[in-house]
């Protein structure tokens, strides 16, 4: 049994282990700290994605990388740390390429779960759009590189039974990646490809006709307890003042599915309630094509895929106090933003030069005067405008959106349930 | 992980690949199958080694491979049009060999040759001031078989500045065995203590005192101690240590026998960046010599007599190996990434045991040190700085070379000596260092003001800051290690925002993020690489406010953000003419 001495941790004393790693310090004396790389029995410890970052007597330090010391101070909780945690774990999805709706881990995923529990809704950082392998060759696996955040977990644990590594990390600088012996694939039992898949802390190792086992909605992140208990709350909507002039809300659907505004619908018979307390410009609920006069609040769902989006984008800019980001589009390019990573020749040409279809064997992109045209990737909307608000979700809750707008309306107050701000 | 000890012994699996590459002009699969099967590891591992290190490649190289350095000061002397010669006359395009593998072009980072720009590396030999002219005469002289080492250009010394006799340090005639004959006298606790008194401090950038650290090593219990020579100068712009270990190698060596001495370690190794492949012979020899007098090997002479041995290890191109904990690993034969910081070296490096890392220069002013004694050298410098130090002055000035300084010294007086002209800029410590304003105040080298790593790169008004910031924007994001998330993609995402700012599309915001995006680098990055990878561009914002004012104009009206519709459109466009009258392929 190790010693017990004594450290501070924001401020009080608490009994440590000496030579404890720090992070199950810091979580014994019931702190909160995220982490994604750390694997309790890796040794030394892996400290490669920084996200456990609290200061060691007033050095900045990966908390996983050091071991209790009697007197150490250590401070975890600050404006500043928690915004530096939370840039690496943001850092992470501007990387990757995280399509969360698409992804067999989604629920599961330590990531995503971070996302949530620290509050991510949009990333800080532009995304990168790096076109990424996804690996078919290995026999019973598939290695997903959009998804994988180089924790080094797999590389240092998984090993065949004679010994051998399963992964390496290959490259170097932006370029590095974690990269599967085939060989040495073949060699691991079942059991132990299973392990590998859930040592992943993300979707990049999956194992063929076993990654969706568990039912989403029953996953990890799914259940009260990982950061965040289940609560009940009912929609209030404030009764409105009479003589007070009606709060005017436009919205609109760039490179979207409408998915977000089949969700605004959702808050169902409340819609009577709003109605009554809104008045809808340019919408494609109303229909109203132009705007009709200045508006309170704009609801932008989807990205900017083609130069119209641009355009009626800048023109909510103009007309409307408060914008509001709807849908992971409209944050940074969502299920659209696929295209990013193929050249735009190459999606053109699939779409309109590689089909038979048409009798005619001509190679026709479509292109006239009132037809909008093409950008070379997918934007997300505060690459062309300054945004206000943003909804994460695919689709967000209807409550989600409705408090947020209820919000941005009315001033009031309100706090986000687990549920309404999980999305998957 | 399992102890190291366990681990198969890698240690000669750089070795193995060098002799492949420079045989097969590349690291064949099959190779990669041979050395999996002789290490016992799975290939992947190996490919990992491979594709860490820039100098060893899965693809073949030609019988000629061409590495011509990217560094800024390369840029601005000329390589773009260097390149072009080199692309033309061999037929291969930069990153390829020529149809027919006789030519392999390929951009690299700094050689340590920024002195005599542009420069470039053909299999390993340096070929200096090229011009279009000289590239051409160059490649068709290849062709007629003339053999690489017999047109290579000699390097010369470059001393540019030497401190009087009896201020001089390190620049100072050299005897070789003569800063051993001190050894015959002193106890290694003598030797640690002359060291403590000089106020010695390591010359690779964080400037701990070396007399404290050669203690800590002794103090360390166990037989098993090494001795590393940091002989990785990869910091762009510096090259004092090239000299060093082509002129003064015997002053580098005596340095290291007075650390095994001093500590008790009877091995060491000087690892060699491998842009230096061609000071080995020359570096050997010099070895050598020392073990023909006795002063290496067994029972060499000293009041107690030990046995100290000296390797050399090539490296294969990685800057962050010259992180001393990467250094080990890729001593080790591993990826060459920086260790978690549980133990200092001293303490567990090398192997696991106690070990001493030192760079080039640290071990030559050891040595001197013991020769000229420590009360001499403590009174030259500053209060917190003792002795000398070299530079390495390169870029816009009549002069470019090695300058051996007094600490102290006023940076207006040494770009006085090296002759700059209408100077904007000046790069301190290279890219990881600070970019200031040298006609404001007046700065001098010292630990509060100047803390120079050895670099000083001077750039002319007639130079562009921002393409100067992000040719160290881009080297940090191929030279990241890549393992821990700040550096490898914060580095990355550092590029773009220049991109953007570079488009003309950066806001007052942009400033504002930059320094939260660097704040958050450098708190979480795992080594000193992504720590100080922003620095330069952090001082450039602070020195040159009028300059960044037109990347950072006010934030727009309405909020719209700067976006350049018709360049994101024009892709779409010139697609649709391309295929203009086109017919399906299906």
């Amino acid at each position: 049994m190790a010693k017990a001495v004594s450290i501070q941790i924001d401020g009080i004393e608490v009994q440590a282990e000496e030579g404890q790693n720090l992070v199950d310090a810091i979580r014994g004396a019931g702190v909160f700290i995220p982490s994604l790389c750390y694997y309790e029995h890796i040794q030394p410890p892996l400290g490669t994605c920084r996200v456990c970052t609290v200061l060691v007597n007033g050095k900045p330090t990966a908390s996983c990388t050091a071991t209790v010391k009697p007197g150490m101070k250590v401070v975890t909780q600050t404006k500043e740390l928690e915004d530096v945690r939370k840039g690496m774990v943001e850092m992470l999805f501007a990387e990757g390429n995280h399509f969360c709706p698409a992804c067999e881990k989604s629920g599961d995923c330590d990531l995503q779960g971070l996302g949530y529990r620290l509050g991510v809704t949009a990333t800080r950082f532009p995304h990168l759009f790096v076109n990424r392998l996804i690996d078919y060759r290995p026999e019973r696996m598939v290695i997903d590189h959009n998804r994988c955040i180089r924790c080094r977990r797999c590389v240092e644990e998984v090993h065949t039974d004679a010994g051998k590594a399963v992964f390496s990390f290959v490259n170097r600088g932006k370029d590095t990646e974690v990269a599967i012996d085939y060989k040495a694939e073949t060699e691991l039992t079942e059991a132990q490809a299973l392990q590998a898949m859930h040592l992943c802390p993300v979707g990049a190792i999956l194992v063929r006709g076993k990654s969706l086992a568990r039912p989403v909605g029953e996953r990890k992140y799914d259940q009260p307890g990982q950061g965040w208990e289940k609560e009940e709350g009912a929609i209030e909507v404030p009764a409105p003042k009479p003589g007070a002039p009606k709060k005017v809300v436009a919205t609109t659907s760039l490179a979207g599915c409408f998915g977000c505004h089949m969700s605004l619908l959702d808050i169902d018979e409340e819609l009577l309630d709003v109605v009554e307390l809104v008045d809808f410009n340019k919408s494609p609920i109303t229909d109203v094509k132009a705007f009709e006069g200045r508006c309170d609040v704009g609801i932008i769902e989807g990205g900017c895929c083609n130069s119209e989006n641009v355009e009626v984008l800048r023109a909510f800019r103009e007309h409307c106090d408060i914008l509001i980001g709807v849908g992971e589009c409209a944050i940074w390019g969502g299920l659209p933003a696929m295209r990013n990573f193929i050249p735009i020749e190459e999606c053109l040409l699939e779409a309109y030069g590689r089909t038979t279809e048409l009798e005619d064997s001509k190679v026709v992109i479509p292109k006239h005067e009132d037809l909008p045209e093409l950008l070379d990737r997918v934007y997300g909307c505060q690459e062309i405008v300054r945004m206000d608000y943003f909804i994460p979700g695919c689709p967000p809750d209807a409550r989600h959106i409705w408090k947020v707008l209820k919000h941005a309306l009315f001033g009031q107050p309100y706090a986000l349930t687990h549920e309404e701000f999980k999305y998957d | 992980m399992q102890p190291a000890t366990d681990l198969p012994d890698r240690r000669t699996l750089l070795n193995d690949l060098w002799a492949i590459q420079l045989e097969k002009r590349h690291i064949s699969d099959q190779g990669i199958k041979t050395l999996a099967a002789r290490y016992q590891i799975s290939e992947v591992e190996i490919e990992g080694v491979v594709s860490f290190y820039h100098f060893f490649h899965r693809q073949p190289t030609g019988q000629y491979t061409i590495y011509v350095n990217n560094s800024v000061t390369a840029v601005h002397s000329g390589m773009g049009a260097v390149i072009s010669a080199f692309e033309e006359a061999t037929g291969a395009r930069i990153g390829q060999t020529d149809p027919t593998g006789t030519f392999g072009l390929y951009e690299t980072s700094c050689i340590g040759l920024c002195d005599l720009e542009p420069a470039c590396l053909i299999n390993f030999q340096p070929f200096t001031h090229l011009t279009p002219q000289k590239v051409k005469a160059l490649v068709w002289q290849l062709r007629r078989g003339v053999p690489v080492e017999q047109l290579a250009n000699p390097i010369p010394q470059h001393l540019r500045y030497q401190l009087p006799p009896d201020r001089a340090v390190l620049l100072r005639p050299f005897v070789p065995g003569e800063t051993l004959k001190p050894l015959l006298q002193l106890d290694p606790e003598e030797v640690l203590s002359t060291l403590e008194a000089s106020g010695l401090r390591g010359m690779g950038g964080a400037f701990f005192p070396v007399g404290k650290k050669w203690r800590l090593c002794r103090e360390q219990p166990g037989n098993e101690k090494y001795i590393l020579c940091n002989a990785d100068e990869g910091e762009p712009g510096t090259f004092k240590d090239r000299m060093l270990l082509q002129y003064l190698p015997g002053l580098v060596i005596e340095g290291m026998i007075h650390a095994a001495y001093a500590t008790g370690a009877a091995e060491g190794w000087i690892y060699l960046r491998a842009e230096y492949r061609w000071l080995l012979p020359e570096l050997e020899a010099a070895v050598a010599a020392y073990y023909d007098r006795g002063w290496l090997g067994a029972q060499i002479p000293a009041k107690t007599p030990f046995r100290f041995d000296i390797h050399i290890q090539l490296g294969a191109g990685a800057y962050v190996c010259g992180e001393e904990t990467a250094m080990m690993n890729s001593l080790e034969g591993l990826r060459g990434e920086p260790r978690v910081r549980t133990y200092f070296p001293v303490e567990r490096g090398y192997r696991q045991k106690p070990t001493v890392v030192n760079n080039v220069e640290t071990f030559a002013a050891a040595a001197r040190v013991l020769e000229v004694g420590a009360e001499r050298f403590a009174a030259l410098g500053t209060p917190q700085m003792k002795g000398t130090r070299l530079l390495s002055i390169a870029g816009d000035c009549e002069r470019p070379g090695i300058y051996e300084i007094e600490w102290g010294t006023r940076l207006a007086e040494v770009l006085d000596w090296a002759g700059a002209k209408s100077t904007l800029a000046v790069q301190i410590s290279g890219p990881s260092g600070q970019c200031i304003d040298p006609n404001y105040g007046d700065s001098c080298f010292d630990w509060d003001d100047l803390r120079c790593g050895g670099a000083v790169t001077i750039f002319n008004t007639q130079r562009d800051l921002l393409q100067i910031l992000r040719n160290f924007s881009n080297f940090f994001a191929e030279e990241s290690c890549g393992v821990c998330t700040p550096c490898r993609a914060g580095n990355f995402i550092f590029t773009r925002k220049l991109d953007k700012l570079a488009k003309g599309l950066g806001r007052a915001d942009d400033y504002v993020e930059i320094q939260n995006w660097s704040n958050i680098m450098r708190q979480t990055s795992r080594c000193g690489l992504g720590r100080a990878a922003t620095h330069a561009l952090l001082t450039a914002m602070e020195h040159f406010p009028g300059y960044f004012s037109r990347y950072f104009t006010p934030n727009g009206v309405a909020g719209a953000q700067p976006f350049d519709l018709e360049a994101a459109v024009s892709d779409y466009r010139e697609t649709v003419n391309k295929t203009l009258g086109t017919t399906k392929t299906n």
